[in-house]
């Protein structure tokens, strides 16, 4: 869980980072070019490969500790009270990655499964763009013009994006810090270090995430 | 503090034997003092069961002072009841009033069956200690305090680690029903100590297999077991054991 949850992270922030670049607000040419770049380029596509199994791992590890965790206690209390310390979040973590992976099949249909294999029958090809000389003007995927489309119109998508940015910001919350104790790391001095920046991290690319489709729906970037 | 009485109603968890399928039942018990511990107070309604003609209700306790570890009763939805590190033969009746309903059910854990009512059987956590929980040679006469020089904070360290009572609350608190608590306050209370330093990684390695062996569940690191210890174990003890054993695992290719 922790390898891979890590993994996850780091990849998140790779993520959130090159979407932020509809910030510029230059009708997407600035992340059309590093979306272009991502999607041609040997290594990341084969790193690709890699956060797609890691994914997978991480959601059967995930499967796995939950059922042998509900084998290890095989008549439940009829009342518990909680002790006002453990966090609740820390205990839900199994419905805050089955929340994430519901919003990850609407996302990959979205924009992954167009983007990946947009030539197939049902699958509606993606608009293209022209980006210029350095691509000695070859059509490539204009992305940006997807997120518009996914995002103006339809408010419950909208509404399904930031609840998705929600459970991921309550997932990471617990699971950033625990990846550390996984890893044996608990200091009195770097282990509150590391407990705030996952909170700054966890709140902070949730937000950013979730105010994408906000910003486009409300024309904030168009 | 005010000395008072109190009637209360109790509904206890009974069951024959491992094989049986258990119940609540409801009880009623009047006149309680306020300065009764809680297992006293099981004391009066067993006194008042037999005079009934019916089987006292069995429950597992020793030293009645919080150093046992044998009182397992999860009161009213917490681990040894509801005050902060405290065990269930040191929980007061003054933490109850007049009128309160109290149920009270035996530890639940897969490795920790029932035996009678709210008695489990916690040889598993004798078994952890088996397969490495100790220093393969005699300790002999005891030696001069400083013969072996030991950093004062690892000292400290392993002292609180070697706190833990083996209750086994930290098992029967945690969503997961795992024994990661008990297993890191072993493992730390040793490793840390110079006399603990030749077997670590056999020790690590052995402690941990034999916790899975037993069926516990995996720490997801909610950290409950901290927060219901009684004895405040620490969850850095998780963490060193962690290290421990990932450390174990590159360090031998014998094992
Ligand atoms: C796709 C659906 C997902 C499911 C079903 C899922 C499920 C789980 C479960 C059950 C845990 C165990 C709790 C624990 O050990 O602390 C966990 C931990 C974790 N998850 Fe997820 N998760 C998902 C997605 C994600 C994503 C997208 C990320 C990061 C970007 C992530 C990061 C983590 C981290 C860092 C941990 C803590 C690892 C550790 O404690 O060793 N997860 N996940
Ligand atoms: S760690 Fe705490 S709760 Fe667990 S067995 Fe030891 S004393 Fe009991
Ligand atoms: S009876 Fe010994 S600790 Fe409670």
């Amino acid at each position: 869980m922790g390898a891979t949850g890590l993994f996850l992270i780091t990849f998140l922030i790779v993520h959130a980072g090159i979407n932020s670049m509809i910030f510029f607000n230059d009708g997407g040419e600035t992340f059309n070019h590093w979306g272009h770049f991502m999607g041609s380029n040997f290594i990341i596509r084969t790193m690709e490969i890699g956060l797609m199994l890691f994914l997978l791992l991480h959601i059967v590890e995930g499967l796995l500790l939950w059922r042998q965790n509900k084998i290890a206690r095989p008549v439940k209390y009829a009342v518990t009270r909680t002790d006002g310390k453990t966090k609740w979040y820390s205990k839900s973590m199994g419905l805050l990655g089955t929340l994430i992976l519901i919003f990850l099949i609407m996302h990959f249909y979205h924009f992954w499964i167009p983007s990946r294999f947009g030539g197939m029958a049902n699958i509606q090809p993606l608009a293209e763009i022209t980006l210029g000389q350095e691509y000695n003007n070859q059509p490539v995927h204009n992305l940006y013009k997807e997120m518009q489309n996914v995002f103006s119109g339809n408010l419950i998508v909208i509404i399904f994006y930031v609840l998705g940015c929600i459970s991921l910001c309550w997932h990471l919350m617990h699971g950033f810090q625990s990846a550390f104790q996984t890893f044996g790391v608990n200091h009195k001095r770097y282990t509150p270090i590391i407990k705030a920046v996952g909170v700054l991290y966890s709140v902070g690319i949730s937000l950013l995430f979730a105010s994408m489709p906000v910003a486009f729906y409300f024309g904030w970037v168009n | 503090m005010e000395h008072y009485h109190m009637n209360l109603t109790l509904k206890v968890w009974r069951q024959k034997n491992n094989k049986a399928k258990g119940s609540f039942e409801t009880y009623k018990v009047k006149e309680i003092s306020s300065e009764m511990s809680f297992l006293e107070m099981f004391d009066v309604l067993n006194e008042q069961l037999i005079l009934e003609g019916k089987s006292p209700i069995a429950f597992d306790h020793d030293c009645r002072e919080g150093i046992c570890g044998m009182c397992s009763m999860h009161i009213n939805g917490q681990v040894h009841g509801p005050w902060a590190q405290n065990t269930t033969c040191q929980l007061h009746m003054r933490a109850f009033k007049d009128g309160d309903t109290i149920v009270v059910e035996p530890w639940r854990s897969k490795a920790f069956p029932i035996v009678k009512d709210l008695m489990v059987n916690r040889s598993a956590f004798d078994r952890i200690i088996e397969a490495g929980g100790y220093i393969s040679v005699n300790t002999g006469n005891a030696v001069d305090a400083n013969a072996i020089p030991i950093d004062k904070k690892k000292a400290d360290d392993a002292f609180m680690a070697a706190a833990c009572i083996g209750c086994g609350a930290c098992v029967a608190t945690c969503i997961n029903g795992s024994a990661m608590l008990f297993v890191g306050a072993k493992i730390s209370q040793l490793a840390l100590l110079p006399q603990g330093g030749p077997e670590r990684e056999s020790r690590a390695l052995n402690m941990v297999a034999q916790m899975d062996k037993e069926g516990f569940g995996n720490c997801t690191n909610t950290y409950a077991c901290e927060a219901q210890c009684p004895k405040g174990i620490s969850v850095a003890n998780i963490a060193r054991m962690n290290k421990e054993y990932i450390g174990a695992g590159f360090a031998t290719e014998e094992n």
